[in-house]
Formats: C-alpha cells, sequence, structure tokens
C-alpha cells in the first residue's frame, strides 16, 4: 500500500519539506516558513522568512542566528499552519531542542531532529510522541555504539580532573561550545577545582544561564591571572582549541575529547589526546530503536548517518523504512561530531 | 586480569612515553612474579599462536550478541578490529574479574588450544559472561593472537629495571634468547647481576639510526668506518660449548635453517659471537633478497634450493671473542680481531663485510651512487671509535652508527583501489592499490599503506568516499583520478603478479595533485627500472 499522495514530509532540494502546510523543517536553503529542531549550524541556519522554534532554546538560536523574525512555542503548544497543526516537543539532544509532529487531518508524522533519550541535566528529556511516520537521525546507527550512564562517565571525568589536579597539571577536555560543553559543566564534581572555559564556550554558558540552566561558575581564561589557578583547573574548550597557541597559558596539561567517536580505539587514537570521554548527545544503538519503538510508528525514515545499516536493519524487523535524504552532518566516521562541527557562524555560512 | 587490562588501557590512552612509564612501573612493581611474567611475554611483543579460529570466534559472538551477520559485518568494517567489534557488540557486561593474569592465560587461555568446538565454545561464553567490556576487549585480543599496544620492548625492559632497582642493560640481555613466562624465569630475571649462564643468549643488537642530517656534521671522514648496507637479514651467530645458534634480529632462532651457516659452528673458537647480515650469496656478490627469501619459512632444505639459493653471512661485527664481551671496546679493534678471525676460519659461507674506503664525503657520495648496482641499499657508517651499545641508543653527539640509504626507485602512479586501514586507522581509507599504464589500461602492480601524514589520509579518504565506482566488501574502486609518486626499494619480475613485476618496501612519497591521471608512468617505464636494478654481474 502506497502513502506517497499523502506523505507529510517530503526531501527537496531546499529541506525537508511538508506540503499541505507549506513549511520548512530545517531547511539548507533559504525559504518562506521555517521550523527549527535545534540551533545546530546544520539545521538552523540564517536566511530564512519565519522561523518557528521551542521557546525555551530562544536565546541560544539568537545568540547563534541575531536578528530573526522568530515565532516561540513551549513543548506542546499547538499552532495552526495552513490548516496543519504543528506542536514540538522534547528531543534531549541539547537546551531547546525539538521533535517535530506534525498533524493533518489525522495523519501524524514526527521529525525528530537530533536526538538522544538518556537524561541531561541541561535540557528537558526526550518525550515519545506517538506517530504514523517517524523521521529519524542515526548518526551512531551500529550497534557497536552503545553509551553507559551519564553518572558512570561523569564520574571518570572527575577522577581524571583530579589526578591532574593532584599532579599539578590542568585538564584540559574538548567539547562543542553549544550543548556538550555545558553538559559537562552540570556533570562534573565542581568541588575538585576551578572550571575555566574559552570565549567560545562561556557565550553559550551566558545563553543557558540566561535560559534558566544551572552551571556551577567558570571563569574565562583571559581574566585568570594566577598560574596556580590554571594549574588546578578544568578547561573546556572547543574542539578548534586543539593544538592552538591558546593553550600555552595552561603549561602543562593532559587533555581529553568528549564525543560519541570515542567509544571506539581507533578513532581516540586519530585525536591524538590522552583521554577519550565517550560522551555524545546524539542516541546511541539502544536509543535509537528505543525511540523508533515509542513512537509506534509503522514508517520510518532514516536521515543522516548509518542510513543504509539503519534501513536495512529495520526492514529486517517488520518496519516499513526507508532513507531520506538530507544535508545534516556528512559523511559521519571522520571524527566530528556534524551536527556541531562549524564553532563560529559567519554570516552567508550556509552550506551550498 | 583487571589490573592488567587496565595496564593496557593506561597505555593504550597515553602517546607520552613517560607516562607509559609510569604505569609500566607501577603494573610490575605490584604485580606477582607469575603475573608479570606473563604480562611481560605480552608487552614484549611474544604473539602466542591464536588459539580460536576466526570462524568459530565471529560465529560465537554473533550468536551472543543476537547481531545477524551482515550488520556484524558492518560493525566490524567501522570499528576495524574484531576484538574491539566483539567487545562492543556483546550484551551486558560481567562484573571483571580479579583473578591473576597467570591463571587467565594458563588455566584459561591455554587449554583452548585444540579443545573440542563444543567446549571451546563452552569457556569462551563463560570467560565473556564474567568479564567487562575492557576486559573482554583484551581477552579477545589475547585468543586471536593479536595482541599489540604502542610500547617498545625497550620501554618494558627499562621499567622491569627501574621497578627492580637493576640495570636497564643487564635485564634486556637476559631477555634474550629463550625465554618462558614463568614465575621462575621472572625471577631469575630480577636476580642480582653476575654469575648465570648464557650458553645460547644473544647479545641485544645495536641498531642504527638513518642519517638526515649534513655530512659535515659528522665531522672529518678519517672518524668514519663505511660499508655497504646490506638487503638481507640482520643475524648474530652465537659459537659457546661446542653448540652454535644463529638469530635474527627479531630474535628469532633460525640455525636450522641455515645449515651453511650453523656449520661454521665447528670451525669457529668456542666463545664467538658475530653480528652480520644472513643474504644469499653467489661468487663474491649478493643476490636479489627474493632468492633469500626462497629459504625463509621452509623447513625442508632440499639439495635443489640449496643450491639455487646459497647463504652466507656477511660479517661486520665481533661481540664476543674466546668468551670475552668486546662490545665496550672501540668498533676498530673489534673489527681487526674480526679480520683475522674471518681469514683464518677461510670458510665460503663466512665473508668479511668489505670496507668501502673513501678518503673524503664526497668520495663516499659518489661510491654510494652506486649502491643498487651493487645490490645494496646503500652505506653504513660507525664511527671507529664507537662501543656496541644495545638497540637504537644515540650515544655522544652526531650518533654512533648511521645508516645511509639511497634513495628509493619511484614511479607516478594512479590509486584505483582502496580499503579501510586497521587500529588506528579503522574506518579511514589507508590501504591503496596503485597500478600504471599498459596500452590504455590500468594494471595494478602494489599496494601502499605508509608514508602518508594523517592530514594527507584524511584528504585522500575523502577523495575515496567521492569517487568511488563500487564496493566490494571492504574494498572500493575509485575513479582513476588520483596520481602519487610511489618509492620502492627494489623491483623484481615476477611471474605471480599481473604486471610481471614485483616492488619492495613500495610507500607513498607525495600526492601528486599537478598531475592528470593520464600522465601517470607506464608498465614500460617499470620494465625499465628492473634492468637499473639488476646487481652487477
Amino acid at each position: 500500500m502506497s502513502h506517497r499522495s499523502q506523505d507529510l514530509v517530503q526531501a527537496t532540494p531546499r529541506g525537508l519539506y511538508c506540503p499541505p502546510g507549506d513549511f520548512f523543517i530545517d531547511p539548507w536553503r533559504p525559504v518562506e516558513r521555517a521550523v527549527i529542531t535545534h540551533a545546530h549550524a546544520d539545521h538552523a541556519r540564517r536566511g530564512h522568512g519565519r522561523y518557528l522554534a521551542a521557546g525555551v532554546g530562544e536565546r541560544v538560536l539568537r545568540a547563534r542566528l541575531g536578528e530573526i523574525s522568530l515565532q516561540c512555542v513551549g513543548y506542546g503548544e499547538a499552532v495552526t499552519i495552513n490548516g496543519v497543526r504543528v506542536s514540538l516537543h522534547p528531543a534531549g539532544h541539547v537546551l531547546g531542542s525539538a521533535q517535530v509532529r506534525i498533524d493533518h487531518g489525522g495523519e501524524v508524522w514526527v521529525v525528530s531532529g537530533d536526538y538522544k533519550v538518556e537524561p541531561d541535566a541541561t535540557c528537558t528529556a526526550f518525550e515519545p510522541v506517538r506517530a504514523h511516520a517517524f523521521v529519524t537521525e542515526s548518526t551512531f546507527g551500529l550497534p557497536v555504539y552503545r553509551w553507559s550512564s551519564g553518572a558512570v562517565l561523569f564520574e571518570e571525568v572527575s577522577r581524571w580532573w583530579r589526578g591532574n589536579a593532584a599532579a599539578g597539571r590542568a585538564s584540559v577536555v574538548y567539547a562543542y561550545a553549544f550543548g556538550k560543553a555545558q553538559r559537562i559543566l552540570a556533570g562534573v564534581d565542581s568541588s575538585i577545582g576551578p572550571i575555566v572555559c574559552h570565549g567560545a564556550v562561556e557565550a553559550l554558558n551566558r545563553a543557558y544561564r540566561d535560559s534558566g540552566v544551572l552551571l556551577p561558575p567558570t571563569l574565562l581564561a583571559s581574566h585568570v591571572a594566577d598560574r596556580a589557578v590554571l594549574s588546578r583547573a578544568l578547561v573546556v574548550a572547543p574542539p578548534s582549541a586543539q593544538g592552538s597557541p591558546w593553550l600555552r597559558r595552561f603549561g602543562e596539561y593532559s587533555d581529553a575529547f568528549a564525543s560519541g567517536w570515542m567509544q571506539l580505539r581507533g578513532a581516540r587514537r586519530r585525536r591524538a589526546v590522552d583521554r577519550g570521554f565517550v560522551l555524545s548527545d546524539h542516541a546511541d544503538w539502544p536509543g535509537l530503536v528505543q525511540a523508533i519503538r515509542e513512537s509506534a510508528a509503522t514508517r520510518v525514515f532514516v536521515t543522516h548517518g548509518y542510513v543504509p545499516v539503519m534501513v536495512r536493519w529495520l526492514q529486517e524487523q517488520g518496519w516499513d523504512a526507508q532513507p531520506m535524504e538530507s544535508e545534516y552532518g556528512g559523511e559521519q566516521d571522520d571524527g566530528a561530531e556534524t551536527s556541531d562541527t562549524p564553532e563560529t557562524i559567519t554570516p552567508g555560512a550556509a552550506q551550498d | 586480569m583487571r589490573a592488567f587490562a587496565a595496564l593496557y588501557a593506561a597505555l593504550d590512552a597515553t602517546t607520552a612515553t613517560r607516562g607509559k612509564l609510569a604505569a609500566l612501573r607501577e603494573y610490575f612493581s605490584s604485580a606477582e612474579d607469575a603475573d608479570a611474567a606473563w604480562a611481560l611475554y605480552f608487552l614484549a611483543g611474544a604473539r602466542p599462536r591464536q588459539v580460536v579460529p576466526t570462524r568459530v570466534l565471529r560465529e560465537l559472538a554473533r550468536e551472543a550478541s543476537g547481531v545477524p551477520e551482515w550488520l556484524f559485518e558492518e560493525s566490524y568494517q567501522a570499528v576495524g578490529d574484531l576484538a574491539e567489534t566483539i567487545a562492543h557488540l556483546l550484551p551486558e557486561p560481567g562484573a571483571g574479574s580479579d583473578a591473576p593474569l597467570a591463571r587467565w592465560i594458563e588455566q584459561r587461555l591455554l587449554p583452548l588450544r585444540g579443545a573440542p568446538e563444543a567446549e571451546l565454545r563452552e569457556r569462551l561464553r563463560a570467560a565473556w559472561r564474567e568479564l567487562d567490556t575492557l576486559g573482554r576487549f583484551v581477552w579477545n585480543k589475547l585468543i586471536t593472537g593479536g595482541f599489540r599496544v604502542g610500547v617498545s620492548r625497550a620501554l618494558v625492559t627499562r621499567a622491569i629495571a627501574e621497578a627492580a632497582g637493576l640495570d636497564p642493560q643487564a635485564v634486556a640481555e637476559r631477555l634474550m634468547g629463550e625465554w618462558q613466562p614463568s614465575a621462575s624465569h621472572y625471577r631469575a630475571l630480577l636476580a642480582p647481576a653476575g654469575g648465570e649462564a648464557r650458553l645460547g643468549r644473544p647479545y641485544p643488537f645495536f641498531l642504527a639510526h638513518p642519517l638526515q642530517q649534513p655530512l659535515e656534521s659528522l665531522g672529518p671522514v678519517a672518524h668514519w668506518h663505511a660499508e655497504w648496507k646490506w638487503d638481507g637479514i640482520r643475524g648474530q651467530l652465537v659459537c659457546r660449548g661446542g653448540a652454535v645458534f644463529l638469530w635474527t634480529r627479531g630474535e628469532e632462532l633460525v640455525t636450522e635453517r641455515f645449515p651453511e651457516i650453523a656449520a661454521l659452528g665447528a670451525v669457529l673458537p668456542p666463545g664467538t659471537v658475530m653480528d652480520g647480515e644472513i643474504l644469499a650469496w653467489r661468487d663474491g656478490a649478493p643476490l636479489p633478497f627474493a632468492v633469500l627469501q626462497q629459504r625463509i619459512g621452509r623447513k625442508q632444505l632440499g639439495p635443489k634450493v640449496l643450491a639455487q639459493a646459497p647463504v652466507a653471512l656477511v660479517a661486520y661485527d665481533l661481540l664476543e671473542a674466546d668468551g670475552e664481551d668486546l662490545r665496550p671496546r672501540p668498533f676498530h679493534e673489534r673489527r681487526a680481531r674480526l679480520e683475522a678471525l674471518v681469514m683464518q676460519a677461510g670458510q665460503p659461507a663466512l665473508v668479511l663485510s668489505p670496507v668501502v674506503t673513501g678518503h673524503s664525503w664526497d668520495a663516499l657520495i659518489a661510491l654510494r651512487e652506486g649502491s643498487r648496482a651493487r645490490g645494496v641499499e646503500g652505506l653504513m657508517l660507525k664511527r671507529r671509535e664507537s662501543a656496541y651499545g644495545a638497540g637504537r641508543v644515540k650515544l655522544g653527539p652526531g650518533g654512533e652508527w648511521w645508516k645511509w640509504k639511497i634513495d628509493p626507485l619511484s614511479v607516478d602512479a594512479v590509486l584505483v583501489y582502496a580499503q579501510r586501514g586497521h587500529g588506528r586507522r579503522a574506518s579511514l581509507y589507508t590501504d591503496y592499490t596503485f597500478a600504471v599504464w599498459n596500452d590504455g589500461v590500468l594494471v595494478p602492480f602494489a599496494k601502499a599503506y605508509s608514508g602518508l601524514s594523517d592530514a594527507e589520509i584524511q584528504q585522500v579518504d575523502a577523495f575515496i568516499r567521492a569517487n568511488t565506482l563500487e564496493k566490494f566488501g571492504p574494498v572500493r574502486s575509485v575513479r582513476a583520478q588520483l596520481v602519487m609518486e610511489l618509492g620502492f626499494e627494489g623491483i623484481q619480475r615476477s611471474a605471480r603478479h599481473k604486471s610481471g613485476v614485483a616492488v619492495r618496501f613500495p610507500r607513498m612519497l607525495r600526492i601528486r595533485a599537478d598531475k592528470p591521471a593520464t600522465e601517470a608512468d607506464s608498465l614500460a617505464h617499470l620494465h625499465q627500472l628492473l634492468h637499473s636494478g639488476d646487481p652487477a654481474p
């Protein structure tokens, strides 16, 4: 049985498109009307006419996109666009991230954007939304990707920091400035020592704090003159800081990279850091499967990541699954967490 | 097992030598002798044969993880390492095991060898149930014979010596030769110096550094002894107490493989140890390495092989004479005694590595140019006053021994196939097949894995992904566009290769982004090189 004529979301050259509602979701080319799942650069771009996004993410979105015509809604609050009911539901990915629920005459589709199902102190937890069709990411869509719980992981980070502090060297952790960095701040044992942030991270910390997220006190590296403070500090910096002169001020340090890719030894070694912490704001394999199951959808569309693997596995398990073309992220195993890659926003930097 | 797995993780996590040394010291100062013996065995690079067939391991891992075969393969392709793939795919990790390493090896690993398949499966499942994820990974590495971690033997030796307060040199020597991973051997290793029997034990090989600095930095040419750098197998001939032992640099005992050299034991005085090169040798000149290869790995030596591929030990140093350790003496003195000894022996299978005489650096430069025609790799420079050290150590300013190899032969070839790498390079396309033109068709002739920087590998990887024509399992065929300059040490005719030639040590010298594929070299060009590679008659 074919549903093609009624498909509520279609892949088009400009982005994922909802024909009856005449709007796009996270479009990659300029469009009149865009519904944004979250503020990462490959999902939220400049140049659209009107934006719709979850209110909790407003400050982050504005911090990244500047002056835009933005309509904010609360999670679960429905708006009607050209007769289509649209509501946003927590995706658990980063602050303000949302799944887009589209209801047209009782046919319900959910576009999940990027998501994770495990709890995160810096954003609202993922909420399963029932749908006829579910559009899922597949960044870590291989069964070798399974995360340990946040508690175990942050204990590991804290232990590493404590050991370094005792030895009088700084602990530099590279993490994406938006989302991952704040999650680390909220997760570590902040009684170990001072926490110093790179400017790119601190800008997002401000947006998080303004949005009501509780983060431990942080210092800007440029404001700390005392070397003794730096030598005991946890330093949170974007990956681009690795190997840069900015690190010189810390003297001796141990470094670490926080990413889901760190699960694999090869990726860890390629990064050439002392430690790899397996921390992702994407769902692991069990998380992806759980979210798909809980959506109760019979049709599943798979975007960016291990698309063919996920599609084949879902088909074998009895789902009506197929790939959906998108320009989110890129090749997935290059060691970069693609949704986060651009660290700074330059006007007109849309990837076309 | 937990402590050993943690040591593995610590060594794997850091790239700093200091950090590795600290982790090793900590492990060896607290480990029981029997565990330390096994840890040393594995860390020093010994690889017990694979105890579980890969097929059984894969099947069992698939069953245990409930993953279909194709998904297991996809996972393996992404991870690039079977032991690690399995560790990630197995269901809920166990609590881990505090049982000693020696017990894990002796009671759980060794009995797997040759066990009936049903028992093998039960034992493996039990081990996996018990171990945590890291333990499973290390265990899988051990049972597949693929255990490797980035530490040198010298570093392990140093850590053990430091933990026990001994001279690293003495520990290194005791480690040479036959050594068993047992508590008693380990205790003997750490015994106070002196009074030890060393019948067949070789000395650690002294290694040369590649010469990269200008010759002038070495000082006057008269301070140096020059000889050819042979393209054979480095060997040490130990004659003591009426017995003879031939060791390779890889510390393999190969006495039986080279009866011509072993026969020297009957001629040389007891208490003689020589360092030299095992070479296929006829009429006073080396034969190509391919000829020596016929002798390697062959246990049965028929008269035909012995006649086709005769070998000799081309001696270049004397480490022990009349039972006296000569290593601290200056090179020129050892050399003079070596010359007298070789002369006296008068054996065709014992050849003195000739002195290459050049009265100026320019003269040596000119002689080195002729290396390829002589079938050698270049020159060795040894400081006349140098002692015989251990391993690759730089002693004094400018070093003591240098290898000064000739520039490799090179061709511009087109990348046609690519395969993913393993370990650190897993999930990147790093293993390449190259082709040259022949009548308008590209003929593959060499595979190369090394020579590119990490950044270049990323670049080529991206090119491959964007220009894939077909996928065959882990291999991709690639649009013929990317040209690279390949270097290699030698070239031989080969009936086994489609191209008709086999190259030795191929590696990538640089990416020729400036060159279109149509301008890559031809098979005819390779055939011309064949002749330049022929040794002089």
